[in-house]
């Protein structure tokens, strides 16, 4: 037992003396000067990207029944844990060193040579660490998402397995493959501005191969639970919202033009799709609602997130109104009729809102709002958009079925669902033993 | 007249209610208590301190009957709450108990008049 102790702290000291070199790594050549602005703002943008994922705990934390919000909230919080080491311990390594053409290798293993020096093939302006946080908490956002396809009912053991493999083998090659230097999809022209593909998409499909597999809430009869408290969704959507200046923005990684224009198409598009939801629901049923305004808002920063620095306002617009009509459709006629429970529809919202962003994109793109990314569909290139529907599919083809091997394997070793019981009880009960709210005290 | 209270699991209102419907029997009042019975409850943690036999959710329901839907009405409960073929602990308990008088608030009826 000593002995395994003392084991174990060789192995911590070693992990922090790797990462006491990483300050003093790159003293020789001429490095690029480090702007002020720049780094302030992309580090700012990291924390507002961070926030996001307690915005989502409670986007998703109202929608799920009084027994299940503290589940739903240590899920999202503890990815922040959990996910926020892999990816110093390895997960930027996997995803941004050169590597292969599937992932990159160990050679950044708890950051080594990531310092404070910028890493000009990234970002020339910013220490290369800046770059690398801000890069985390789309590692730590993009699982979590998927939660609302599982909730209420997964075992928090078997989640926690499930989304470090997750995260090791869907997000850190996709994130590779199309924004690390010498990614295929990048060489192959795809654009994706903040993430439309590496997390939208991807996170969208795995919830779906999730929401089939895990089967349906018990007592689910293909209607949805009542929301135990709907304005935690709304306080969750704005703080998602805010998040998004930072998540899209703050991926032009410099305080300059490009993050401007990003952060107007950001807001433009989430106001039209939250409008155009409500609308849609006005004609529909008759009145419009907060969670349909909310959830249509969402859909809309979804869908302007690889678009946001390759299109200007007046596309944003037209991509939002139209991202609603695209997820009422999913959310509220298709779903019903094939009758899967995915839950809180991370499909629904990100998986088919990501996949019109991605195509939108190579419609709407135009050098003249950014002459590094391409022209578009309606800017007389055509053959943007057959390479962002490449991508798509190829993100679509490997998360589905990659999420899929990985989910069997944890249900083989661990069981991923929770016990019918357990279920009835409900997570905050069962797996955490600990309530949300009292009636008495 | 009876008024009947059932001590349910909260996830068997849905089967209880269609029961009931089936049986005729269109009103209940439904509110949320805490207890445990045999099962003892469960145990919660707070930042690291235990708690034990703490109250679990149920629901209370209550039914005002004549007479002769006394008999149905039960029936209709323990189909409609029971877990399973063979019940669980926890499933509840009913109470059965004699009512004086009821008086519909509307129109002033009072009796068996006014409680269906």
């Amino acid at each position: 037992m000593f002995k395994k102790k003392k084991g174990l702290l060789f192995i911590l000291l070693l992990f922090l003396m790797s990462f006491s070199g990483t300050v003093f790594a790159q003293t020789n050549a001429p490095v690029p000067k480090i702007d002020s602005g720049d780094t302030a703002f992309v580090l700012i943008s990291a924390g507002m990207v961070l926030l996001m994922t307690p915005g989502l705990a409670f986007f998703y934390g109202g929608m799920v029944r009084r027994k299940n919000i503290l589940g739903m909230l240590m899920q999202c919080f503890i990815i922040m844990c959990v996910l926020s080491l892999q990816w110093v311990l390895y997960g930027y390594s996997l995803s941004f060193s050169s590597g292969n053409g599937f992932w990159g290798d160990l050679s950044w293993f708890a950051l080594k040579g990531v310092g404070l020096d910028p890493y000009p093939t990234y970002a020339a302006t910013i220490p290369h660490q800046a770059f690398m946080i801000f890069q985390a908490m789309f590692a730590i956002i993009t699982p979590a998402l998927i939660i609302g396809a599982f909730a209420e009912r997964m075992k928090f053991s078997a989640f926690l397995i499930f989304i470090i493999l997750w995260a090791t083998f869907v997000y850190d090659p996709v994130a590779h493959w199309m924004w690390s230097d010498g990614g295929w999809l990048k060489k192959m022209g795809a654009l994706d501005f903040a993430g439309g593909t590496v997390v939208h998409i991807n996170a969208g499909v795995a919830a779906l191969v999730t929401a089939l597999v895990i089967g349906r809430r018990k007592g689910y009869d293909n209607k949805p639970t009542p929301p135990h408290n709907l304005p935690f969704t709304v306080l969750g959507a704005g703080l998602l919202w805010f998040g998004w200046f930072g998540f899209n923005a703050g991926s032009a990684l410099a305080a300059n033009g490009l993050a401007v224009n990003a952060f107007v198409t950001t807001n433009t598009a989430a106001a039209a799709a939250g409008l155009s939801w409500a609308i849609l629901e006005w004609l529909h049923n008759g009145k419009p609602t907060i969670f349909g305004t909310v959830t249509g808002a969402v859909a809309g920063l979804v869908a302007i997130t690889p678009a946001a620095g390759f299109v200007n306002a007046g596309s944003a617009i037209i991509i939002g109104l139209l991202v609603s009509v695209f997820c009422f459709l999913m959310v509220g006629i298709v779903k019903p009729k094939l009758g899967y429970d995915d839950s809180l529809d991370a499909f629904g919202v990100h998986g088919i809102g990501g996949i019109w962003g991605a195509l939108a994109t190579g419609l709407f793109a135009s050098k003249l709002v950014n002459k590094d990314g391409a022209n578009g569909l309606f800017y007389g290139n055509p053959h943007q958009f057959i390479v962002q529907l490449i991508a798509v599919a190829i993100t679509i083809g490997y998360s589905l079925v990659v999420s899929y091997i990985l989910y069997k394997l944890v249900d083989a070793v661990f069981g991923v669902r929770v016990s019918e019981k357990d279920e009835v009880i409900g997570l905050d009960l069962t797996q955490h033993r600990e309530g949300a709210y009292t009636l008495v005290e | 007249m009876k008024l009947i209270i059932a001590i349910i699991q909260p996830h068997k209102l849905e089967e209880l209610k269609k029961e009931l419907y089936e049986t005729q029997v269109n009103l209940l009042t439904v509110s949320e208590v805490l207890g445990h019975g045999r099962q003892m409850g469960v145990t919660e943690v707070y930042r690291g301190v235990k708690e034990t036999g703490n109250l679990l959710r149920k629901l209370r329901v209550e039914i005002a009957v004549n007479d002769n839907f006394v008999e149905q009405t039960l029936k209709a409960i323990i189909k409609g709450a029971r877990s399973g073929q063979t019940g669980e602990i926890g499933d509840g308990k009913i109470f059965v108990l004699p009512l004086e008088e009821c008086v519909r608030i509307r129109t002033g009826e009072k009796g068996g008049t006014a409680i269906g």
